[in-house]
């Protein structure tokens, strides 16, 4: 029966690839921009030259189409395409996660750090849904593969200072790898006070402290077989966020899973991955520490979810094969208690997220198929079938004020298939992709009620009608190599259908004091998001080389207003100098004038700005160990600037030196 | 016949009559089920029970529940009529409050049913009596005693003059149980004729806007103004309230002309309308 499922995939795959014949195709390119290798940390020549401690969010951010969206120091949101976490599927090693904050305090990248992961993967659009719907991409945080190295007992320690907000990062790394079972754990921990931005101003309230520690242990049960289980435990407390009314005083994250690992060269199933998987979320926003606030209140949000994939790969002559079958259940609650400044009034209670319960089941099929040495042709498909409840009978009743005719229920079904060809030569490469996509809208966006946005000041009210996202999209790409130089040019294009966004209800009065009104999820006919980057480089001699990129995005809805956060014009220029133990870059980094900023959805016009770095590396073997140095100065004119992506304009660091060491014992 | 079918039979039998002497227990327990006794006032014959969900009467609309127990029988009356008059005796005069007639309960054969709402009392609680005149057969009584009525905790009743230069009387009768939800508002609207005549007044409208002034005076979407119903002489109104705490629900009562008879907008100069009823949960 399971060989007949296969088959009657793989059959429906050749039929596609049949049927464009014509076209042409080549070998997948995991560019540098698909991909970030976390695990690099410890390798100096990294072009792009990042602090061995940096945190995810750094190493997010280097990437041509991320963005990180700041409300402070630290629990920056990724946004990929110009679109963020409603419209991207970020998992961890596969598995759903999701925050357990109603005002996206809590992006899924803050509860893992560097320590727990191998490498990132971004994919861009509909590349990205192997692990779920998305209309801008995923983002994959890959923990490390089974280690059955037989190297013993190594350990590795990191230790991390900025003087910038006096941020002191320490890390220890032990690992022990055998034949048949290996065991590796970690923990890290991070604590900074307030950063000063440019001209010695200093940004109360964005200190934050962390720890995190992991632990991973495997073993063979055969050749073929293996076991693997994973625990990240992750705590952040005292967490400033600047751009907003609240901090957070607890940010508390669970996160495991068991694997059962297959994996045979000679038969037709070449890997099989089977993991379940559970994750518990706590977030708790705190405003004890502000002075002035209108009113008090207590913002505690919980997100629970378990899940499973299975996931197998096939080779069948020229048919690279992948099939994932998926499943999560998320539950999500949060809610807000209000504390009136008259003291013989009760206190005001409501449920922000009225105990959502998400259930969802799909199937993910791709197929990579080699027409030539230089064609590939690929396709993927996913499937699924999504359900939404809502638990609490009070939720139910406290969203039927605005929506009297809906049920604790909604099902969908959603559709995502994307197509890539790939040419591929010495001097040249290109690829071509087409797809299309669907996305169930978000807790907050379906269900949230009386959510504060302190970026544009409203009130966001969740509508439970909503109709699926649905996304086409269309991206291109092509590399050239001549001699030293390298040019490249990568385009998406997406023309998204009921588009989802906030819209201005002036029937409802604001619930939150001083807010600008209230914001009902509604639907835009269409929306079009566009971006281009332009990437060279151009080695000057052997170690010395110049590379530079600039990126034009552009948005907007069906009505011609500008969506909010379009990066505007960017621009990064690099000169970089690499030996073997030593390497330097100084590096600018700038944007354009945000002109086409989006008034009506409560932006204002962020200035051009442009700040220089300077990151320098070294390494020294003595003995059996080898150490890292790495050190650098970063906003070295100690500019003050804000960029599009910062919530209400809060000002980024200004001057900061940082030295980084790593330890690592073989 | 042999013991062993007999015993059974016998059991069934015992268990069957002593089932139904519960069945009858029940029955009278069943009749007074989630209330509790406020008091009771007696004569030579008869004593009458008054019963309510909370055991007390408080400012605002009482929905009382009464039982006619006959001294001599030991026996509750099941045909009485009944007829009441609360009287509020003031320093220098009298006077009554709104009140319903006297029914027998739906589906009961013991309890008979009405409202009083009480505008006012003292902080003592004192100052209430209480008249019933009834009639079993063709025999008449009266009992008449002082009650104890409390002072509800927020303003559930406000009793006031309009433009007409009449006196009104309006009384929260529902929510009893407010939830985060669209909630039925269900009101009582009286004119006070003379002290102690306080007639149901038909086909006025009154308008809502509930707010929170804990929480910057906002307000809630989707509410609906209150019409009257014939079917209870009551007005009905949707009052949706958005998360539990403290709310004033801002009124404005106009007459079967549409002419305003008392209220004002609530805007940012006047946070408050001059006529309100408050709920708290």
């Amino acid at each position: 029966m399971k060989k007949l499922i296969i088959y009657c995939i793989a059959f429906l795959f050749s039929g596609i690839l049949y049927a464009q014949e014509e076209q042409q195709d080549i070998k997948k390119d995991t560019t540098k921009l698909k991909e970030i290798i976390v695990l690099g940390r410890r390798k100096l020549n990294n072009y792009r030259q990042e602090k061995t401690l940096s945190s995810i969010d750094n190493f997010l951010e280097k990437a041509n189409k991320v963005t990180m969206i700041k409300r402070g120091n630290y629990a920056w949101e990724p946004s990929l395409n110009n679109m963020n976490s409603e419209r991207l599927t970020v998992t961890i090693d596969g598995m759903q996660i999701f925050g357990a904050c109603t005002d996206k305090m809590d992006p899924i990248t803050s509860y893992v750090d560097v320590s727990n992961l191998e490498k990132v993967h971004v994919g861009s659009g509909q590349q990205g849904t192997e692990n779920g719907h998305g209309v801008g991409g995923g983002i994959d945080l890959q923990l490390p593969a089974s280690k059955y190295y037989e190297s013993g007992l190594k350990t590795s320690v990191d230790l991390g200072y900025e003087t910038n907000g006096n941020y002191k990062t320490a890390g220890l790394d032990l690992e022990y790898s055998g034949n048949k079972f290996y065991i590796t754990t970690d923990g890290i921990y991070r604590k900074s006070d307030n950063y000063n931005a440019g001209g010695d101003k200093e940004i109360l309230y964005s200190q934050f402290e962390k720890y995190n520690i992991s632990l991973q242990t495997g073993f063979k049960l055969s050749e073929k077989e293996s076991f693997d289980a994973n625990v990240i435990y992750d705590r952040a407390t005292d967490v400033g966020y600047p751009a907003l009314p609240m901090d957070v005083s607890l940010a508390e994250a669970l996160i495991t899973s068991l694997t059962y690992n297959y994996a045979n060269d000679s038969t037709f199933i070449s890997s099989l991955e089977s993991k379940l998987y559970f994750n518990t979320i706590t977030h708790i926003m705190d405003d004890s520490k502000r002075p002035d606030v209108p009113i008090r209140m207590d913002m505690p949000g919980w997100s629970d979810t378990f899940g499973f994939y299975n996931k197998a790969k096939f080779n069948l002559k020229k048919h690279n094969m992948l099939i994932n079958v998926n499943g999560f259940y998320n539950r999500s609650l949060a809610e807000m208690t209000m504390y009136p400044n008259d003291p013989n009034q009760p206190a005001m209670f409501m449920y922000t997220w009225p105990d959502i319960r998400t259930l969802y089941s799909g199937i993910y099929a791709k197929d990579e198929y080699s027409l030539d040495e230089s064609k590939t042709l690929s396709a993927s498909l996913r499937f699924g079938y999504h359900q939404n409840q809502i638990a609490k009978e009070e939720g139910l009743e406290s969203l039927q004020i605005f929506y009297p005719n809906i049920d604790d229920t909604k099902s969908r079904f959603l559709a995502s298939f994307s197509t890539d060809y790939i040419y591929k030569k010495d001097h040249y490469d290109m690829s071509f992709g087409l797809g299309y996509g669907e996305r169930a809208p978000s807790v907050s966006e379906g269900y949230g009620f009386f959510l504060f946005n302190s970026f544009d000041n409203f009130d966001y009210i969740g509508n439970p009608t909503l109709e699926n996202e649905k996304a086409i999209e269309v991206n291109i790409k092509t590399n050239y190599h001549v001699n030293k130089l390298h040019i490249g040019i990568e385009s998406s294009y997406f023309h998204i259908m009921d588009y989802i966004i906030g819209n201005i209800d002036n029937n409802i009065s604001s619930m939150t004091i001083g807010a600008n009104g209230v914001k009902v999820y509604k639907a835009l006919s269409y929306a079009t998001i566009f971006d281009v980057y332009l990437n060279s480089s151009y080695s000057l001699s052997k170690s010395l080389s110049v590379n530079g990129t600039v990126g034009y995005n552009y948005g907007k809805g069906h009505d011609n207003e500008n969506l909010p956060l379009i990066k505007p014009f960017s621009y990064l220029a690099e000169m970089s100098y690499n030996k073997e133990k030593f390497n330097a870059a100084l590096q600018l980094e700038g944007n354009g004038n945000q002109s086409k900023y989006s008034s009506f959805y409560g932006e204002d016009e962020t200035p051009a700005y442009a700040v220089v770095n300077l990151n320098l590396g070294n390494v020294f073997i003595i003995n059996q160990n080898k150490l890292v140095l790495k050190y650098g100065l970063e906003n070295i004119l100690d500019t003050n600037y804000s960029t599009y992506a910062d919530w209400n304009n809060i000002s980024r660091q200004g001057r900061n030196f940082y030295i980084n060491l790593s330890l690592i014992n073989f | 016949m042999k013991l062993k079918y007999i015993l059974p039979i016998l059991f069934v039998g015992l268990l069957a009559t002593a089932c139904s002497t519960d069945d009858d227990d029940d029955k009278k327990i069943n009749e007074l089920e989630n209330l509790v006794k406020i008091t009771e006032i007696s004569n030579s014959t008869h004593t009458i029970e008054f019963y309510n969900e909370s055991g007390m009467f408080t400012t605002g609309y009482n929905n009382v529940r009464m039982r006619l127990k006959d001294l001599t029988t030991e026996a509750y009356v099941e045909n009485a009529t009944i007829s009441w008059m609360p009287i509020m005796q003031m320093p220098t005069m009298q006077h009554s409050c709104p009140n319903s007639g006297i029914s027998k309960a739906i589906g009961k054969d013991t309890v008979y049913e009405g409202y009083i709402v009480y505008q006012m009392t003292n902080a003592d609680g004192s100052g209430w009596s209480l008249t019933l005149n009834y009639t079993i057969g063709n025999d008449t009584y009266t009992v008449t005693d002082t009650i104890t009525v409390m002072q509800y905790e927020n303003q559930n009743i406000t009793s006031f003059m309009g433009n007409d230069d009449s006196r009104y009387i309006i009384a929260m009768v529902e929510p009893k149980d407010p939830k985060i939800a669209i909630n039925d508002l269900k009101v009582g609207l009286f004119k006070m004729e003379n002290m102690m005549s306080f007639p149901i007044v038909e086909d006025y409208t009154i308008t809502l806007d509930p707010r929170m002034p804990g929480m910057g005076n906002h307000s809630s979407p989707n509410n609906t103004d209150l019409t009257y119903n014939i079917a209870d002489k009551m007005y009905h109104g949707d009052l949706s309230l958005t998360m539990t705490g403290y709310w004033v629900l801002n009124l404005k009562l106009f007459n079967d002309q549409d002419d305003l008879l008392k209220g004002e907008d609530v805007t940012e100069e006047n946070i408050q309308s001059s006529l309100y009823l408050e709920l708290e949960f």
